[in-house]
């Protein structure tokens, strides 16, 4: 089985590109030229070197002792949130301004949730002295403070979406209408493996470089490339995307997606589409997601905003389909413990996406002998506020 | 022969009116068409509406959410158009987003379609390659037409590809822009209605987007087949209910 996409922007039956005509042109631009941009060595030369002397890459992968006694199994942490802004997000905005730039493009749009993708994508906006417009949902503006000051700082317009449920869906809508609103000199830089094909592809090759990294990392300690398992959460799924990336057709690296099941996931208040969705098209791509029978798509819940999206990326509902990825989901509950657990244990504060991953160490027993890698995607400064209203500290 | 085949030899320049079934009441759908029909208009764009309506501005998204909200969906507009045969004869079109056609079927959805009297379907989100590989046949099958659209940005070669596989009209929208905008046409819009006049398709064009009063109606139709109107009749319903739209439709006519 073979888990990359295929010429036409497919993982097995999902991907593709359901947009309307007018985006047609800057989609059909992208797609002709992602691949060969990419391959420049001028381009792949800037993108290291970005990579390296800005974001701080290579991310360390640090074997985190206490909590692998606490499991009684062998747990590495590839440390993401030590990159510059604190995220995956970085990886990928470096990748997409470099390549607008090739593009010949002069603004650029963004979607954002939480924030996090936001902000990544305000600081490349800053770092090449390119117009930045973030769309953000009305409601996650108004939770999400600090991220929207971030922005701000970075010279970045957010301009508040405020159609439908105001949320993360809702200012990808606008961010989309934006585009076709200025197809000749805008850029969209989309923050996870979503969207029309090639971006879920685009998007995943430049992550692509957290499993290259895990895989010299660990021949270091391990004297293996390969781990055992895989883990990391899934809101739209890039950094999932980006940890797999490398071992995705060997399988015996066996793969864990961790989805934010909310308040359980049969309580009307849950994210986790791959229990609650069904085939369909969302933001151009054919793939899971949560909607209703007549094929309105639904508002999802978690704690964590960078959960909080009805659908997943095309790679991920075929690696679930195929059964390739065990998709395991952790309520909010569950991740706060998780997420404080690591902070006493091993000094670090995760993101609240993260502590999802986290959270599988309490359902599911591995060996001894197993090597676990967690992406531990962002740091958890973003999410000190809902921390301390969580644990009342 | 198809109604939409039929209207288009008429020797004359055609209002298309669109509205988002369930707005502003649940029930209206049937009125707003038959005082379409009464009021002169040649053709109608059903709106079957939709969560996350990527190509709409916001007047169009307002009343989808607002449709929603009322109750409507995919069954209820089928049921309250079950009859629309026995009073209205202009070309009705459906037009939607594909995921709940899908969710539907897209079979189902086509057959419920023909024994309704629907003559075409317009989806902006359906490639015109899936289409082609997917779903044509299906259409074919139930005697519906797919509308496809064209942007100034579409290139000569490809807006040649979409004549070749129309049978009905080619969607010309306006500019580069969602549903809604009012700013007018300059002379970009009149220089591309030009250039794609002088291309001389085989499939007329009709003009959407930005047409919103008798100005920009008469400087589309002077190139084209015709144009639709689609925010501005929302906003008129949001203002004047369903019993004032002859008075919007002459304001437009003149
Ligand atoms: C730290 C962190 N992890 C994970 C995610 C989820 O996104 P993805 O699934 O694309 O990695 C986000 C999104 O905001 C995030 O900020």
């Amino acid at each position: 089985m073979n888990y990359n996409i295929n010429e036409k922007g497919y993982y097995g039956d999902f991907g593709g590109a359901f947009i309307p005509e007018m985006l047609y042109p800057n989609v059909e631009e992208l797609r002709q030229n992602y691949l060969n941009i990419m391959a420049e060595p001028s381009f792949k030369a800037e993108f290291d070197q970005l990579l390296k002397d800005y974001v701080g890459r290579p991310s360390p992968l640090y074997f985190a002792k206490r909590l692998s006694e606490k499991y009684n199994t062998k747990i590495y942490l590839k440390r993401e949130d030590l990159n510059h802004t604190g995220a995956h997000k970085i990886n990928n905005t470096i990748g997409q301004i470099l390549m607008a730039k090739r593009l010949g493009k002069n603004r650029i749009i963004a979607e954002t949730g939480a924030g996090q993708h936001g902000v990544a994508t305000a600081t490349v906006c800053a770092l090449m002295g390119i117009e930045c417009i973030v769309y953000m949902g009305e409601i996650d503006i108004a939770r999400q403070a600090p991220n929207v000051a971030r922005m701000k700082m970075l010279g970045a317009t957010v301009i508040p979406a405020t159609s439908g449920s105001k949320t993360l869906k809702d200012a990808t809508n606008e961010a989309i209408r934006d585009w076709i609103n200025n197809p000749v000199d805008t850029h969209y830089i989309i923050g996870s493996v979503v969207g029309p094909h090639p971006y879920p592809d685009m998007v995943a090759k430049f992550q692509a470089v957290v499993s290259e990294e895990i895989k010299f990392q660990l021949k270091d300690k391990e004297g293996t490339e390969n781990p055992d398992y895989v883990i990391a959460c899934v809101g739209g799924g890039s950094n999932a995307a980006g940890a797999y990336y490398h071992y995705l057709n060997n399988e015996n690296v066996k793969l864990i997606a961790v989805e934010a099941a909310g308040l359980g996931v049969d309580s009307g208040e849950s994210a986790a589409t791959s229990v609650l969705g069904k085939e369909g098209i969302i933001h151009g791509s054919k793939t899971l997601l949560m909607q209703t029978n007549d094929g309105q798509i639904t508002e999802p819940y978690s704690i964590s905003a960078g959960l909080d999206y009805p659908g997943v990326g095309p790679m991920h509902a075929h690696l679930y389909k195929t059964g390739r990825a065990e998709f395991i989901s952790i309520t909010d509950d569950q991740a706060m413990q998780a997420g404080l657990e690591l902070c006493k244990l091993e000094g670090i504060i995760p993101a609240i996406e993260t502590s999802h991953a986290l959270g599988v160490f309490e359902q599911k027993t591995f060996k001894p002998n197993d090597i676990v890698v967690v992406s531990l995607s962002g740091r958890g400064d973003k999410d000190l506020q809902n921390y301390i209203d969580y644990f009342k500290i | 022969m198809n109604r939409i085949n039929q209207k288009l030899n008429e020797d004359k320049k055609l209002l298309s009116i669109y509205f988002t079934a369930g707005y502003p009441n649940l029930n209206d759908t049937l009125t707003i068409i038959e005082n379409l029909e009464k009021s002169g208009v040649d053709m109608i764009e059903i709106g079957l509406p939709f969560s996350d309506p990527l190509a709409d501005g916001p007047t169009i998204q307002a009343s989808s959410t607002e449709a929603l909200k009322n109750g409507m969906t995919t069954e209820v507009l089928f049921k309250q158009l079950k009859d629309v045969r026995k009073t209205v004869s202009i070309p009705l079109i459906i037009m939607g987003y594909f995921n709940p056609m899908l969710q539907y079927g897209v079979e189902a959805f086509c057959k419920k379609c023909q024994e309704i009297g629907i003559d075409g379907l317009i989806i902006p989100d359906l490639p015109v390659d899936v289409y082609n590989e997917q779903y044509k046949s299906t259409f074919e099958k139930y005697g519906l037409i797919n509308v496809f659209l064209i942007t100034p940005q579409t290139s000569k070669e490809r807006i040649k590809f979409i004549d070749s596989i129309s049978n009905g009209f080619i969607y010309m929208v306006s500019s580069a822009s969602v549903t809604g905008s009012s700013k007018g046409f300059g002379d970009t819009q009149t220089n591309y209605f030009k250039r794609i006049a002088d291309m001389q398709l085989n499939n007329p064009q009709i003009v959407g987007f930005g047409i919103n009063n008798n100005d920009t109606f008469t400087q589309a139709t002077t190139y084209a087949k015709g144009a639709i109107i689609g925010s501005a009749f929302i906003k008129h319903l949001s203002n004047n209910g369903v019993n004032k739209i002859e008075d919007f439709i002459s304001s437009v006519r003149k």
